[in-house]
C-alpha cells in the first residue's frame, strides 16, 4: 500500500515538468561547481606529493561538491515537497485516501517514499560526477561513502520536514516558504553555538548540536559517527509522527 | 436493530466549533434500499454523508458500516464503503484507466481481479470510451461518471453519494439514476441531493433533514399517501355562488385562484369529483377544466423545512 502512494506520487512529479526541470538544473549547477574543483585540483596536483598527508581529490574534488548539493538541496527541496499534502488538500482528493482502507501511516510513510526516491535518483545523477574521476584516477571510497550516506539522510531530514510543513495547509507556497525557513533556521543553529565558543556558553553547545549541518559536516570529513545517523533517524521519524498526528487531527478539527 | 441493516447510525452529533452542525441522528440503511438524504444548504447533509464516509470524526455518537464501528476498526469498516464526496476526488494529471487502476489498489483489490474490477465499474458508468483520456480534459458529467466508478470499483456493500447527478444532462441523468437502482441490487445507496424529482424516482426511502436534525424518515409509499391530493381544481364559464359549492358533499373550502379558477378543498376519502360534475352538467356552469392538486415533494420539503420551527423547540425541550 506504502508503495502504491510513492508510486503515485513519483508519477505525479514526473508528469509535470516539474521534476525534470529540478533535476536539470541541480545537475547543471552542480556540474559547473564540479567542474570549478577540478580546476582547482589541477592547479594544486603538481604541489601536492610535496605536502605530507595531502588532501587526495576525494577531499578536493567529491567533498565539496557533496557539501554544495546539500546547499543547493536546501533550496530545491521545499519545492518538491510543498506539493504532497496540501495539493490534494486543495483538490480534495484527500477524501480519496481517507475513504479508503489505508491507515494515515501508509499516506504519510507512502509520500515520504514517494519522494525520497525522486531525491535518490537525483543523489544518484550527482553521484555520478566524482564517480566519473575513477576512470582517471582513484577516489577514497570510505570517505565518498560517508559523504554519500550524510547527504542522504539530510535529504530524508528535508523530506520530512517538507512533508510536515505541506500537512499543515491548503497553500503549496506556504508550505514551501515555511519549509524553506525551518530548515535554513535549523541549518543556522550552529552559528550560536560558534560564536559563544568562547565562553564555553552551554546553550550554545545544545544549540550547535541541535544543527542539522554540524552532523553533516562530521559524515564529509568521513567520520562514520552512529550518532549523527541517529540524529538523523530520530529527526526524520519526529517530522512524519507529526505529520500524522496531524492528518488524524484534521478529521476530528477541520 | 435487524441483521440486514448496512449502515447504522447512533445518536450522531458534530460541533464545528460552536456551531452544531449535527445533532442527536439516527437512522438505520437496509440491504439494497436507496435511501434519499434531503435537506436544504446548510442542513448537515454533507457534514453527516463525510461522517459515514469516515472523513469526519463524529463529536459525538457512532457509526456502523456493515456492523463494524468505523471508529475502532476504519480499515474493515472503509473497505465496505464506497463514497463520492461533493467535489469528485479526482486525480487531473492521470487518464480515466491510470485513475480507475490507482483506486483499484488503495482499495485492496487483489490484483487478479483489479482489471475485471476496472472494467466492470467502467461499463457501468459509461466510460469504456473515454478510458484512455486524461481527467482534466474530460467534461463535468464524465468526471462525475469517473467519480461514481471510483466509489462502486471494490463493491462495496455501502455506496454514499454527494450530490451525483450535478452538472450533468438529462440524458446522463438518467442513466444516472439507472446505474444507482442497479447499484442498489447489491448494495444500499445513501444519496444526498437537493432535486427533488431525483428522490421520487429513485428512492426508496426520504430522510429530510434541518439543521442537524432528522425532520423526516418515511418510505417512499408512505410518502406518495401524503402526497395525495385534498384538493380539486375547477374552472367554470359562469361559476355558481360560493355556497352552492359548498353545499356540495365533502367540500370544506372554496376559494378563487387569481385566474378565475376555484380552489375546492375536501374531506379525506371524500372525492366530491363527481357530484360536482354531475352539478355542472345539470346546472349549465360550463365546466371546462378540472385538476387534482397533487401536493409536490417540494411543498412538502418547504413545509417541513420552513415550517418545523415550532416542532424544533420541542424536541429541544426533551432532550434538556
Amino acid at each position: 500500500m506504502i508503495f502504491t502512494i510513492a508510486g503515485r506520487e513519483l508519477r505525479s512529479l514526473f508528469l509535470s515538468p516539474q521534476a525534470w526541470s529540478i533535476l536539470a538544473v541541480v545537475q547543471l549547477i552542480l556540474a559547473y561547481m564540479f567542474l570549478v574543483q577540478i580546476d582547482l585540483f589541477m592547479q594544486l596536483q603538481p604541489r601536492l606529493p610535496t605536502l605530507p598527508g595531502a588532501p587526495g581529490i576525494t577531499e578536493i574534488v567529491a567533498v565539496p561538491l557533496l557539501g554544495n548539493a546539500a546547499m543547493i538541496l536546501l533550496l530545491i527541496v521545499p519545492l518538491i515537497t510543498m506539493r504532497l499534502i496540501s495539493d490534494e488538500r486543495r483538490n480534495q482528493t484527500l477524501t480519496l485516501l481517507f475513504a479508503a482502507p489505508i491507515s494515515m501511516t501508509s499516506i504519510v510513510v507512502g509520500k515520504f517514499v514517494g519522494v525520497m526516491i525522486f531525491l535518490l535518483i537525483m543523489l544518484l545523477m550527482i553521484l555520478m560526477m566524482p564517480l566519473a574521476l575513477l576512470l582517471g584516477g582513484s577516489l577514497d571510497l570510505g570517505v565518498l561513502a560517508a559523504a554519500v550516506l550524510g547527504l542522504f539522510l539530510l535529504l530524508a531530514s528535508f523530506a520530512a520536514v517538507g512533508l510536515f510543513m505541506s500537512s499543515l495547509t491548503a497553500q503549496p507556497t506556504v508550505a514551501a516558504v515555511s519549509t524553506f525557513g525551518v530548515l535554513l533556521l535549523l541549518w543556522i543553529l550552529d552559528w550560536a553555538g560558534n560564536s559563544t565558543e568562547g565562553d564555553g556558553g552551554q546553550g550554545g553547545d545544545v544549540l550547535g548540536y541541535l544543527s542539522i549541518l554540524r552532523h553533516y559536516e562530521a559524515l564529509l570529513k568521513g567520520v562514520f559517527n552512529s550518532a549523527d545517523v541517529i540524529y538523523y533517524l530520530l529527526f526524520i521519524t519526529v517530522f512524519l509522527v507529526l505529520s500524522i498526528r496531524r492528518l488524524d487531527a484534521e478529521r476530528t478539527q477541520y | 436493530m435487524s441483521m440486514d441493516s448496512l449502515i447504522i447510525v447512533e445518536n450522531l452529533y458534530r460541533y464545528y466549533g460552536e456551531l452544531c452542525a449535527v445533532h442527536d441522528l439516527c437512522f438505520e440503511v437496509r440491504r439494497g434500499e436507496v435511501v434519499g438524504f434531503l435537506g436544504p444548504n446548510g442542513a448537515g447533509k454533507s457534514t453527516t454523508m463525510r461522517i459515514i464516509g469516515g472523513n469526519l470524526a463524529p463529536s459525538g455518537g457512532r457509526v456502523l458500516i456493515n456492523g463494524i464501528d468505523i471508529l475502532d476498526q476504519p480499515m474493515a469498516a472503509k473497505a465496505e464503503l464506497g463514497f463520492l464526496p461533493e467535489t469528485p476526488p479526482l486525480y487531473r494529471d492521470l487518464t480515466v484507466d491510470e485513475y480507475l487502476a490507482y483506486c483499484a489498489r488503495i482499495n485492496r483489490i487483489a490484483a487478479g481481479q483489479r482489471r475485471a474490477a476496472i472494467n466492470l465499474a467502467k461499463e457501468r458508468c459509461g466510460l469504456t470510451a473515454v478510458g484512455r483520456r486524461l481527467i482534466a480534459n474530460l467534461s463535468k458529467g464524465y468526471q462525475q461518471r469517473v467519480g461514481i466508478a471510483q466509489a462502486i470499483i471494490h463493491s462495496p456493500s455501502v455506496v454514499l453519494l454527494d450530490e451525483p447527478t450535478v452538472g450533468l444532462d438529462p440524458i446522463q441523468i438518467r442513466e444516472i439514476r439507472s446505474l444507482i437502482r442497479e447499484v442498489a441490487n447489491e448494495h444500499s445507496v445513501v444519496l444526498s441531493t437537493h432535486i427533488l424529482p431525483e428522490v421520487q424516482s429513485v428512492c426508496d426511502r426520504v430522510q429530510i433533514i434541518n439543521r442537524g436534525r432528522l425532520v423526516l424518515n418515511e418510505s417512499i409509499e408512505q410518502m406518495r399517501e401524503k402526497l395525495q391530493a385534498t384538493t380539486l381544481l375547477v374552472a367554470l364559464r359562469s361559476p355558481p355562488p360560493v355556497s352552492e359549492l359548498e353545499s356540495i358533499d365533502g367540500v370544506v373550502s372554496v376559494e378563487p385562484v387569481d385566474d378565475g379558477r376555484l380552489r375546492i378543498g375536501y374531506e379525506v376519502g371524500n372525492d366530491p369529483a363527481d357530484a360536482i360534475v354531475e352539478q355542472a352538467v345539470a346546472n349549465g356552469w360550463g365546466l371546462h377544466e378540472l385538476t387534482p392538486e397533487r401536493m409536490t415533494l417540494e411543498q412538502v420539503f418547504v413545509e417541513i423545512t420552513t415550517g418545523d420551527l415550532h416542532g424544533h423547540g420541542e424536541s429541544e425541550g426533551e432532550a434538556a
